[in-house]
């Protein structure tokens, strides 16, 4: 009985290629661009992950300078005083980081090296191996030292002993940390006895790498679930219809004896295979999809956070089954609702299709009220809601509730629209595509989320762009940036780059905890410099004036929201009290910071002394007064930073990004033009008995043709006008919401109108695309098909 | 007695409230009779089918078929009476568009483990559907297709035949075959028939008759 049952069901879709094909593939894309999206997450992820393996960052502890150097002398110090320490030496060969470890000393488990053959260790402790997978391996110059592959080595990474790395970076006798082993003899001398510059820094849960990439990872997952929530229209569309084309089938196989339980249960199973099937094709074409994208993703990844990611993709395990998971879920929130309506349906109800999505009334308004329901929710948590499941709660509520809207707003719309038509053609226009509405409304909200989506990521990755570039003109204002190794060379450098630049501003911090969070306080000198490009987020009227005059200080946007200080709040430093007079955004830092003047600085701080300078020059002079610098003082490069080539870099760094979110973009709006050309193919066959009697009255298949395409742009154009809103919503709560409750800043945002209309434009050529072939299909559809409509009725 | 209807009742939900459909009915139908059930439009006919085929549950009385009365017995329990003791034939044919003829014909009989080979080609062979057996439903005739649905009913050899006008979508030559069809072939396997039906030449052919108005056996 089950086997002939079975059969029955399948052979609907042997019947109907084109449903599974609809269903198949819709599926499969929402899982490919969900698992596309985590690919590369996961991908990045664990690089990060392999790079703190590698280089101890996040699993122990550090000891560090705040000039980023410590002399070797320290560190024999600091081992005569028992602390169980071990030094690490490193910079860029080739463009390559090169780390460099003490092999006796480095604590267990660091390094992905085995060492395992006495040969290896020998050639290691004496001549010096470099150890890196084959492909940094590629790139590398011949230094002379045997290279060994390693391929569990993180991704752009060289590891060396110390001598090695200090003989080929130049770096003789300087060390940049020292890693410290977890274990420590109990009798120690305090850190700060043995060598009081250098801090301590506590073994973090993550390394600062992953905490910074984690809001780009962030946004790409949100961008991920909106494909496939987008995927979900379609698939909810495709199992929707199949459940009402399916209803006679269904009814007469009760009618003949089939119990309904093994029925729901044999659907339910059928559904099941086919959602493994997509899923697996999905997951598939989302591993072509990342593997893709990657390439830019790393070098965003490494351009931005100076996070090393590896350019080619592993078959990881748990993307495979979260992508086969999000198919089997997605499917089965896509069918519960009609599986649930079979298991009710009364055995006798009507067999008819009432072509799937049709609603009564009745179903209607309740659909107009969810979705008034979720807006208001979205707006209460918007204005009262706290913490990132708010955020995201506000996101999907505003999400879903929109897409709801759609088609309630899409009616008002044309029932205005009928409502001023003057022609017996226009009247029945509209009355005609009113009619069409429900059968394409899945497809029109999954347009609506796609264009969103995009409205959305854009507004969001170019205000990121313009408020990063901003950021850089306020970091690195300065067109040069010297580091001295000690004191000595501080002083020197000061003197003698004095009458050689317009302006030599030294920088100098000290690390302090501010109302309980662990922050930075600076001490720049008055200048224009600071005046010029340090924007406030928000500030006390005449803010700089005060704060150069040393009556008031300036703190991060992280410092105030975490520690709730608002302007005119007091704050203590060095046990004196200052009144806060500017807030100013400071991307992707994750500790507080606090801005006062030098005078202020050296008053309170007096011991501190700096070790880094921003000369203010003529750009073109930079290049010169490098190689001068390097002559006269033995500068190593790691200790010159030329600002115009870093913002050269970050701006190209953008337009891989951008081309990650416009391969993400396309490939979202593909997947909603294939949705309307599903639904539209499935209502053409539907539409004849409509159509039959208006060609019957004298209009031509051709104009019938005609009109299905002035109709479907009508709607993407409806559809786009309520998408760009939404889209800006969205991207207000990704910045204003949801960044500010996983990283405690907030980002500005930008309007781009152009980029905008052009997503319009695209909108509309998708429509016309979807319905291109089922307008030419009804245009050719034989004079005896559109017959037949008459001769059967009865 | 095959079937056994003791006073039953059914109405349904109207705008001024309960609206009664059938009140009171009894009747029975021993094997192998064939009953004609006859009435105006809304009498209760329809109804009364669909009720005795456990389609549908009645507000009070029993429906008795080979002594199990079908109205205690759950959705599984109905469905089983209906693939093992019932055969509908719909007045809209109710075939399976994916399924060819031949398919169509034996499925009923599958579901019941009852389906023979020789007895489903001699059915079909004497439909006159021997050289459609490949075809989809949708490329035969109406007269076809309700022949299709009538060896579908035979070709699990039912104790009772449930018609519900089954030839009221086809013209009157091509009806009179169906029915001798029908009835020559329900009289071979000594299956009991209930017909609905409007026409009085058609219920003429049948050995008994009941008529309903308003619900009620006239």
């Amino acid at each position: 009985m089950t086997k002939a049952g079975l059969l029955a069901l399948l052979s609907h879709w042997r019947r109907n290629p084109m449903q599974l094909f609809t269903l198949v593939v819709g599926l499969s894309l929402a899982t490919a661009l969900w698992s596309g999206v985590q690919a590369v997450n996961s991908e990045a992820r664990a690089s990060y992950d392999a790079a703190a393996q590698t280089l101890g960052e996040g699993q122990f502890a550090q000891i560090t300078s705040d000039t980023g150097t410590i002399p070797q002398s320290d560190y024999i110090r600091l081992r005569r005083a028992g602390w169980l320490v071990s030094p690490v030496t490193e910079g860029r060969l080739d463009g390559i980081r090169l780390i460099g470890l003490d092999p006796l000393t480095a604590p267990g488990g660091l390094g992905p090296v085995d060492l395992g053959d006495g040969d290896l260790t020998i050639d290691v402790l004496t001549n010096g191996v470099l150890f890196a997978t084959q492909d940094t391996l590629d790139r590398l110059s011949d230094y002379g030292v045997t290279s060994v592959p390693s391929p569990d080595a993180a991704p752009g990474l060289i590891l060396t002993d110390i001598g090695t790395a200090q003989r080929l970076l130049g770096l003789e006798n300087t060390l940049n940390r020292l890693i410290v082993a977890p274990e420590q003899p109990v009798l120690q001398t305090a850190l700060v006895d043995v060598t009081p510059n250098l801090s301590l820094r506590a073994p973090q849960s993550g390394s600062d790498v992953a905490r910074l990439t984690d809001s780009f990872h962030l946004n790409l997952t949100a961008f991920g679930l909106l494909s496939f929530a987008v995927g979900i229209f379609i698939v909810h569309g495709a199992i929707g219809l199949a459940f009402e084309q399916r209803r006679p089938v269904i009814r007469t196989l009760r009618a003949l004896g089939f119990p309904l339980t093994r029925l729901i249960a044999l659907i339910a199973i059928e559904l099941l295979v086919i959602s493994l099937i997509s899923g697996a094709i999905g997951v598939g074409l989302g591993y072509i999809i990342a593997a893709a994208l990657l390439p830019d993703v790393a070098a965003t990844l490494s351009g931005l956070y100076g996070a090393s990611v590896s350019g080619t993709l592993q078959l990881r395990p748990e993307w495979w089954l979260s992508g086969l998971l999000i198919a089997v879920g997605g499917t089965g929130m896509a069918a519960a609702a009609s599986l649930w309506q079979l298991a009710r349906m009364p055995l006798l109800a009507s067999a008819r299709p009432r072509a799937w999505a049709m609603q009564a009334g009745r179903g209607r308004i309740a659909q107009a009220a969810f979705a008034a329901a979720l807006l208001i929710l979205a707006l209460f948590l918007g204005l009262f809601g706290s913490g990132l499941i708010a955020g995201f709660g506000m996101l999907a509520a505003l999400l879903v509730g929109a897409a709801l809207a759609l088609p309630v707003v899409l009616d008002r719309v044309l029932a205005f629209g009928a409502s001023r038509a003057k022609s017996v053609m226009a009247e029945w226009f509209w009355a005609d595509t009113r009619q069409q509405l429900p059968g394409l409304s899945l497809a029109l909200m999954a347009l609506l989320l796609a264009m969103a989506a995009n409205v959305g990521v854009s507004t969001m990755v170019s205000s990121f762009r313009l408020t990063f570039t901003g950021f850089l003109d306020q970091r690195l204002a300065s067109e040069f940036y010297v580091y001295a190794d000690d004191q000595t060379q501080a002083a020197a450098l000061a003197t003698y780059l004095a009458p050689r630049v317009n302006a030599v501003l030294p920088i100098q911090s000290v690390d302090q905890d501010v109302r309980g969070f662990p922050s930075e306080i600076y001490g720049p000198t008055s200048h224009e410099t600071y005046r010029d490009n340090w924007l406030f987020l928000n500030a006390a009227p005449g803010a700089w004036p005060q704060i150069e005059a040393g009556q008031g200080v300036a703190i991060n946007e992280q410092l105030a929201r975490r520690a709730d200080i608002a302007i005119g709040d007091e704050i203590t430093l060095a046990e004196q009290q200052f009144p806060v007079l500017g807030i100013y955004g400071d991307y992707g830092n994750p500790i507080g910071q606090v801005i006062v003047t030098q005078t202020l600085f050296e008053e309170l701080f007096p011991d501190a002394f700096p070790l880094r300078f921003g000369l203010r020059m003529d750009p073109a002079d930079v290049p010169a007064l490098a190689a001068e610098l390097r002559d006269t003082f033995g500068l190593a490069e790691a200790n010159m930073i030329n600002q115009a080539g870093i913002k050269a870099f970050s701006l190209s760094v953008f337009e891989r990004t951008f081309t990650v979110t416009g391969a993400l973009n396309v490939l979202t709006l593909a997947v909603a033009g294939f949705a309307i050309l599903m639904s539209l193919l499935t209502l053409a066959t539907m539409r004849l008995p409509q159509l039959a009697p208006v060609w019957a009255q004298g209009l031509p298949r051709a104009k019938l043709g005609r009109i299905e395409i002035i109709r479907a742009v009508l709607l993407a154009l409806l559809t786009a006008a309520l998408a760009l809103p939404l889209g800006l919503a969205l991207a207000w709560t990704l910045l204003a919401v949801v960044n500010v409750e996983a990283f405690g800043w907030r980002l500005p945002m930008f309007l781009f109108p152009l980029d905008y209309a052009r997503l319009a434009v695209f909108a509309v050529v998708a429509a016309v695309l979807a319905a291109l072939w089922p307008a030419r299909k009804l245009a050719r559809t034989r004079p005896a098909d559109l017959l037949k409509v008459f001769s059967n009725e009865r | 007695m095959l079937l056994r209807v003791t006073d039953l009742n059914k109405s349904y939900a109207g705008p001024d409230g309960a609206l009664p459909i059938l009140q009171g009915i009894n009747m029975t139908l021993a094997k192998g009779e064939t009953l004609a059930l006859t009435g105006e439009s809304g009498s209760g006919k329809s109804t009364l089918l669909h009720l005795v085929g456990g389609l549908d549950q009645p507000d009070s009385g029993s429906v008795g078929i080979d002594g199990v009365d079908i109205g205690a017995l759950d959705d599984a329990g109905r469905a089983a009476v209906r693939r093992d003791k019932v055969g509908v034939v719909f007045q809209q044919f109710n075939l399976i568009p994916s399924l060819t003829v031949a398919s169509n014909i034996a499925f009923q009989a599958r579901l019941a483990g009852k389906a023979d080979t020789a007895w489903i080609d001699n059915l079909a062979a004497r439909m006159g559907l021997a050289e459609q057996m490949a075809k989809y439903p949708e490329q035969l005739s109406g007269g076809q297709q309700q022949r299709v649905a009538i060896a579908r009913t035979l070709a699990a050899r039912p104790a009772l035949i449930l018609a519900d006008e089954p030839t009221g979508n086809l013209d009157e030559t091509t009806a009179d075959t169906v029915m001798d069809l029908m009835l020559e072939l329900a009289a071979e396997t000594e299956a009991a028939v209930l017909m609905v039906t409007h026409s009085e030449r058609l219920a003429a052919r049948l050995s008994r008759r009941l008529h309903l108005r308003a619900g009620r056996v006239a």
